[in-house]
């Protein structure tokens, strides 16, 4: 890794540069009742419109390499028989212009399950191996833990990272292929005093955090807490929605429908993003649901992030991004949850 | 200065083909033809399915109590248990209960229609490891599809086990699935015992829950069941508790038994996660778990 010293000034002949590429990036989307802006990633053409000062996306980055819908395959049917044809529907690389930290963590969570284990998803990879992401720094929000999960930092899984020191940026240069585009704008060395500056960064990013989650044991916890009353109580307020889901970086499960043509003569198999909050996640034929209380589902989804996922690849399949808490209309949210099922204070209850 | 990315066309780096981890598997299904339709009762039907290409069928190797995954473009795609011999590769049987989109489906098709077949997954029962011991096979209802597999591989090598029980219940007579080999099962040694919830005038066999003839069963076992039986069990959920209760009594150790389970299932491949009982994934890591396994899943049954 390098690390080096750009002039913000600079920023903008990167992205002009970078341009030659889709830009997707964070921008304003409006603002909500309490006048808090709402951001969202978008496709930016306009330097100007891209908002790097973001605190929190609506919605993750997921979509760009997990669409809510998506064609597997499509189908030429004939008489008697049939071809299919398989799309990986990705044309042209893309750049994602400012990911936080917890951002590009769940992509790497992603990447375990959904390119690194048996049956790799050429879908995911295909866009995930044609992206070129520039992380940024943040300034948590009180619902953001990424702290408690260890995903504050990213080590990995990005081409180059700036923290905004002011009038300059702190870049770390993680790929050749970002060092390349760099030549030519106005790099410098870091001094002792950019350092300084930016473990200055560092500090007041970590004053920030209101909300945590206490991750020792957790595991072991929820084994010994799966029959505990606390499950039930947040089942009654869960509105199984599936919203969580939704908003979240890391929930990837999905269901799969086919439809016909009316002339028949093709077909189309599609994937659609699902939610273990919906009721007929764990539905089989004959209608007998292995989960049929909200109280089970919900729990389910505590139990596959913060254990299953865990004792899969050693890391839970949560970045603390606080989306889930932040969507839910019944107020639950993860800092919460877990503090009930460790017998501890809820932060709402302070 | 060229900043275009360049685009990565990950094909191109993927392997040979390798159906676990190579790229261009995932969504590849085999084009089959089903060969004979026979129906077995009012809601089941027996499909004898063929993989067209004759290299691709012959490399088709499968190991008992795995299932594919079968696809009707534009209907639907769904697991069901290979209950097949291995030894006949990509000539597969599949028992299908005809009971939603994809099953009523192929319940109107009839010979030569092709079909898309994708797998084997899963797990299986470990039929070697059983070489030289009792085995007792375990089915309620649509149980005994899973289980025909490895009944046909004992039969294929019926000089390597020792006792071997089939202990099969249904609601009735007329839910029976493969009377028509019930014969040939008892011509090879193989100690057959029905028993049905509800009989008709021409049942003439026992009737009761399938735990009356397990008893029975338990009750006059000459040497115990200790030491040198596997048991294998398939069927409705509330089924499992009671029977592998018994032979866990019986002195079956819990890693000899083995059951076969069913969750709704949308990929086969360890990533739509609808199959997870707790947070393991039972299409990779099942369906077959052995009896320890699944009491430390939550959920299980
Ligand atoms: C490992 C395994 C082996 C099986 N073996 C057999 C077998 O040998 N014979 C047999 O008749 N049935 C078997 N089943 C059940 C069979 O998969 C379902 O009956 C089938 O999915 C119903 O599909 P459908 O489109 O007709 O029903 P619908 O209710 O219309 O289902 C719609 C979709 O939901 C999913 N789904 C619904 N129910 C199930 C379910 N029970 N399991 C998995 N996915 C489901 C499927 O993706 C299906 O396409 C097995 C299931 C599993 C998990
Ligand atoms: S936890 Fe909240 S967002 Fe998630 S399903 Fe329940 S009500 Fe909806
Ligand atoms: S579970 Fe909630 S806090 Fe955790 S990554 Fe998902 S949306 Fe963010
Ligand atoms: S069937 Fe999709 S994860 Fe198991």
């Amino acid at each position: 890794m390098l690390f080096k010293i750009l002039p913000k000034s600079e920023l903008a002949g990167l992205f002009a540069a970078l341009s030659e590429n889709d830009i997707i990036g964070p921008v304003h989307k409006g603002d909500n009742r309490a006048g808090t802006p709402l951001f969202d990633f978008a496709r930016v053409t306009d330097f100007d419109t891209l908002r790097l000062d973001f605190t929190s996306t609506v919605h993750s980055a997921k979509r760009f390499v997990l669409p809510y819908r998506e064609t597997l395959s499509t189908f030429r049917i004939t008489k008697d028989s049939w071809e299919k044809q398989v799309d990986f529907n990705i044309e042209r690389p893309f750049v994602l212009f400012g990911l936080h930290a917890c951002d590009i963590n769940a992509l790497n969570k992603l990447d375990k399950v959904l390119m690194g284990s048996v049956y790799p998803t050429p879908y995911y990879a295909a866009k995930r191996r044609n992206m070129f992401i520039i992380g940024i720094d943040c300034i948590p929000l009180s619902s953001c833990f990424c702290r408690s999960m260890g995903t504050d930092t990213a080590l990995t899984g990005f081409d180059l990272f700036l923290t905004d020191l002011g009038e300059r940026y702190f870049v770390e240069i993680r790929s050749a292929k970002a060092f390349q585009f760099l030549k030519g704008l106005s790099l410098s060395d870091p001094a002792d005093s950019d350092h300084d500056l930016y473990l200055d960064k560092n500090t007041a990013m970590n004053a920030a955090f209101v909300a945590h989650v206490e991750t020792s044991d957790l595991t072991k916890i929820l084994d010994l807490e799966f029959e505990s009353p606390v499950w039930k109580d947040w089942g009654a307020r869960c509105l199984s929605c599936g919203t969580c889901a939704n908003v979240c970086p890391t929930c990837y499960c999905y269901g799969v429908e086919e439809t016909v043509a009316l002339d028949l003569s093709s077909a189309r198999k599609e994937k659609q993003l699902h939610s273990c909050n919906l009721v007929d996640f764990a539905e089989v034929a004959g209608g007998h649901n292995f989960r049929p209380e909200s109280a089970s589902r919900l729990k389910y989804r505590y139990y596959h992030k913060h254990r299953g996922f865990v004792e899969a690849f050693e890391e839970s399949l949560c970045v603390g991004c606080g989306r889930c808490g932040r969507s839910c209309l019944a107020e639950i949210n993860v800092p919460d949850v877990i503090a009930s099922i460790r017998h501890e204070e809820m932060v709402s209850d302070r | 200065m060229n900043h275009k990315l360049e685009f990565v066309d990950v094909l191109a780096e993927s392997h040979e083909y390798r159906p676990a981890t190579d790229l261009k598997s995932f969504e590849y299904s085999h084009a089959a033809e089903i060969t004979n339709v026979y129906p077995m009762t009012e809601h089941e039907h027996l499909y004898q399915l063929r993989i067209v290409d004759p290299e691709a069928r012959s490399r088709f190797t499968f190991r008992p109590g795995q299932f594919v995954m079968l696809e009707v473009p534009g209907i639907g795609e769904a697991p069901f248990s290979i209950s097949s011999s291995p030894s006949r590769h990509g000539d597969l049987d599949l028992c299908i209960r005809h009971v939603g989109t994809l099953t009523n489906f192929l319940a109107r098709v009839g010979r030569g229609t092709r079909v898309g077949i994708s797998g084997p997954f899963g797990t299986s029962f470990p039929v070697e490891k059983m070489y030289g011991q009792n085995i007792l096979l375990i089915a309620g209802g649509l149980g005994i599809v899973p289980l025909r597999s490895p009944i046909m591989t004992v039969l294929e090598n019926r000089s390597r086990y020792r006792k071997v029980d089939i202990i099969y219940g249904a609601r009735s007579p007329a839910e029976l699935l493969y009377t028509y080999e019930y014969e040939m099962w008892r011509k090879f040694d193989i100690n057959l015992n029905i028993i049905v919830d509800h009989p008709d005038e021409t049942w003439t066999g026992p009737s009761g829950l399938i735990t009356t003839i397990l008893d029975q069963r338990i009750a006059t076992a000459s040497e115990g069941f200790s030491g040198r039986t596997f048991a294998i069990v398939c069927g409705p959920p509330v089924m499992f508790k009671f029977v592998c209760q018994r032979l866990i009594d019986a002195g079956i150790p819990m890693q000899r038994i083995f059951v076969s389970l069913e969750r709704r299932m949308h990929c086969g491949r360890g990533k739509c996660c609808r199959c997870n009982i707790g947070s393991t994934y039972t299409c990779l890591e099942g369906p077959v778990f052995d009896y320890w396994t699944v009491m430390n899943l939550k959920e299980a049954i």
